[in-house]
């Protein structure tokens, strides 16, 4: 399996808190998953603007920081609970701006939980190439 | 720079640059014209068509399938490669509605002719409908519940030539059976000495001329690799046909400074916004074996706005699709096998708000804004898709736009009291396109559009548009045969016209 890239390395603890959030599942991946997943965001990120690159690090910090306001911890310290709340908080946002951007961090770590081959074939996806043969 | 001279270039090798390409090819025999394609994407080679989601989304989309709106709230899906979007798309092949293009406007463009035009090319992609065994429980529950209601669902046909019923159309049909310009039109026109030239992509035009780039295939890439070397292109060209697309046509004609001439240009973009919906059935169900879209139902387009039609897609798109996240947005996936799957189109309108525009290093900025017709489109839409789910046997309903988007049967009976209470909430319920329309508009003057009614760019002789930013409005239906039709209608324009042009 081929070495995760750099782009999101000094943001990947929270990047991981937001994953087990979103998909909970997530908490019971081996690192070798962990390391897939944070390649194909990677991957995903890496033939975009160099300044949403900068966004994506950038929300990230935000969603680490702004719970300090609120619980008096930053988002990797706070329990499930706490962190599905401050995240649901984000998503009805009044601020368009603000949703859009969960909603883009959001879709980030679908892609890379459910873009895993193995993630797909666990809840029961199984489309190939071979189509009604496969079911003969 | 090289610089090369042909007597014909097509930018964008789509449905409109697949299709002129093949019209205009019989001049390379005939009349020993040089005719070249250029296309910034890959040409792949068939075994590299595995259905693997995100491996074939990053190599045959533009943006691995994500491009955004400039707000952030709208996904934007085309494709890049050898066939263009024909290489994604479904393949249900429908003619638009008269009252659709009597509404255009267009002078001199009538519904008869489209429907004539395109007749050559459903016979040469093999639309037909789709034989009964080979519909599968997704699109038969999509039937039944419509039954139920007394609506009626009508098939889809489809250019399918030995269908396996892999579901896989959008990630680039593994068995080569979906009829796109990369099977078909393509090929025919490369037969008859047209130059297909990939990974080029035309950085902007000036007189006749234009400046393009070729790139190398990346270590990790798929496909063929150029067939002109790495570098910057300088090409001339007697007549050059603008084909890149609703998205990339406008751009391009920005980037090369045609906006002062052409006011209208990037305006009356269109897209067929659409909710992609899913449902739970309490057995497993086949969804992701045998063609994904065989159904639709448009009863509702002329007084609602919104069409239906089935549809089945992988897993991180549909995840996404989904509101929320968490332990309920994890269930509805994990019940992958028993899913069922609509997908809402919204029939929008050209509003002055919605437009492509160019970013200071040229690049495409398309401004979208649902408008709040649209936005009740989605929403009646979706309210009457949870109907069709719950009358055909579903025991939960994902409905995103719901205050609580999980539904069960205890939900069915109220649906259009929930109605009111339902919310699209742009930046929070995911709505994507694939339809994109408009850009450089049909029409009668400067003024009003960006060429007159067969493609000529109002005021550059030579300079012609082939493709969906033609369309002057939404045209309410799946797009691909009109913008064939069109396309052929530019190719015999260039074709009467080849004398004066030189
Ligand atoms: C997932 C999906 C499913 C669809 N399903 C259906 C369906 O079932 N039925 C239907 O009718 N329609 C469908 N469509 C829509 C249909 O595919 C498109 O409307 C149609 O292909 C658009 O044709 P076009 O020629 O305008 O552009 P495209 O087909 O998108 O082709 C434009 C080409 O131009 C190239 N290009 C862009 N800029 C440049 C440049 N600067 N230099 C060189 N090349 C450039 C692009 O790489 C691309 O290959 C679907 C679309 C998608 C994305
Ligand atoms: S369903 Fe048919 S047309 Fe679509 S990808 Fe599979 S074999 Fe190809």
């Amino acid at each position: 399996m081929a070495a995760p890239l750099t782009s999101l390395e000094p943001v990947f603890p929270v990047l991981r808190a937001f994953v087990s959030t979103i998909v909970p599942e997530a908490t019971i991946l081996d690192e070798e998953r962990w390391v897939e997943l944070r390649r194909l965001i990677d991957l995903a990120l890496r033939d975009r603007p160099a300044s949403l690159r900068r966004r994506v690090r950038l929300a990230l910090h935000f969603i680490q920081w702004l719970p300090l306001l609120r619980y008096a911890r930053p988002f990797t310290a706070l329990d499930p609970a706490r962190r599905a709340r401050f995240l649901s908080f984000l998503e009805n946002s009044p601020l368009q701006t603000v949703r859009s951007g969960f909603f883009g961090l959001r879709t980030l770590a679908l892609l890379g939980y459910y873009g895993q081959p193995q993630a797909a074939a666990e809840i029961g996806y199984a489309a190939t190439a071979r189509g009604w043969d496969a079911l003969r | 720079m090289n610089t090369r001279s042909y007597d014909i270039v097509i930018i964008g090798s789509g449905a409109g640059g697949g299709a002129v390409a093949q019209e205009l090819s019989s001049l390379c025999r005939e009349a020993g014209l040089r005719i070249a394609v250029l296309e910034k994407g890959p040409k792949l080679r068939d075994e590299e068509f595995t259905g693997g989601e995100l491996e074939m989304s990053r190599a045959i989309y533009e943006d691995g399938g994500g491009f955004l709106t400039a707000d952030g709230a709208m996904t934007l899906a085309f494709g890049s490669a050898y066939g263009g979007s024909t290489v994604v798309y479904t393949g249900t092949s429908l003619l638009p509605p008269p009252r659709v293009i009597e509404h255009w406007n267009v002078p001199g463009l009538a519904h008869e002719e489209i429907t004539r035009r395109a007749q050559k090319f459903i016979q040469q992609n093999n639309v037909h409908l789709l034989e009964e065994p080979l519909i599968n429980d997704n699109n038969r529950l999509f039937v039944e519940g419509c039954r139920k209601l007394g609506w009626r669902a009508e098939q889809f046909p489809v250019n399918v030539k030995g269908c396996r019923g892999s579901s896989l159309c959008n990630l680039g049909c593994p068995n080569q059976a979906k009829q796109g310009t990369n099977r078909v039109q393509l090929p025919r026109a490369e037969q008859n000495g047209v130059e297909v030239v990939t990974r080029c992509e035309v950085l902007r035009i000036a007189g006749k001329s234009v400046v393009a780039r070729v790139t190398e295939k990346s270590a990790d890439g798929k496909g063929e690799p150029s067939s002109w070397p790495s570098g910057d292109h300088r090409i001339n060209a007697k007549a050059i046909v603008l084909s890149a697309g609703a998205i990339h046509s406008p751009a391009l004609l920005l980037r090369s400074g045609f906006e002062r001439a052409l006011p209208r240009l990037g305006h009356g973009f269109t897209s067929h916004p659409a909710f992609i919906l899913v449902a739970e059935h309490p057995r497993p169900i086949t969804n992701f074996v045998g063609h994904p879209k065989s159904f639709y139902l448009d009863q509702f387009a002329a007084s609602d706005r919104f069409i239906l039609e089935t549809c089945m897609y992988f897993p991180f798109v549909t995840a996404k699709s989904l509101a929320g996240f968490g332990p309920e947005h994890s269930s509805f996936l994990r019940a992958f096998p028993r899913l069922q799957m609509i997908l809402v189109l919204a029939c929008d309108h050209i509003d002055e708000h919605n437009r492509v525009t160019i970013d200071s290093a040229g690049r495409p900025v398309v401004h979208y804004r649902c408008t709040p017709q649209v936005a009740q489109s989605l929403v009646s839409g979706a309210v009457a898709s949870a109907k069709i789910f719950f009358a055909a046997g579903a025991s939960r309903v994902h409905l995103p736009v719901a205050p609580s988007p999980t539904l069960t049967a205890a939900d069915a009976a109220r649906l259009d009291a929930l109605a009111a209470d339902c919310r699209f909430v742009p930046g929070k319920t995911a709505v994507s396109a694939a339809h994109l329309q408009g850009g450089c508009g049909m029409g009668r003057s400067p003024q009003d559009s960006v060429t007159d009614s067969r493609g000529r760019v109002h005021g550059h002789p030579g300079l012609f548009v082939a493709d969906a930013s033609l369309f002057p409005n939404s045209v309410e239906i799946n797009p691909y045969l009109t913008i064939m039709a069109l396309a052929d209608r530019v190719a015999e324009t260039i074709r009467e016209e080849w004398q004066a042009l030189q």
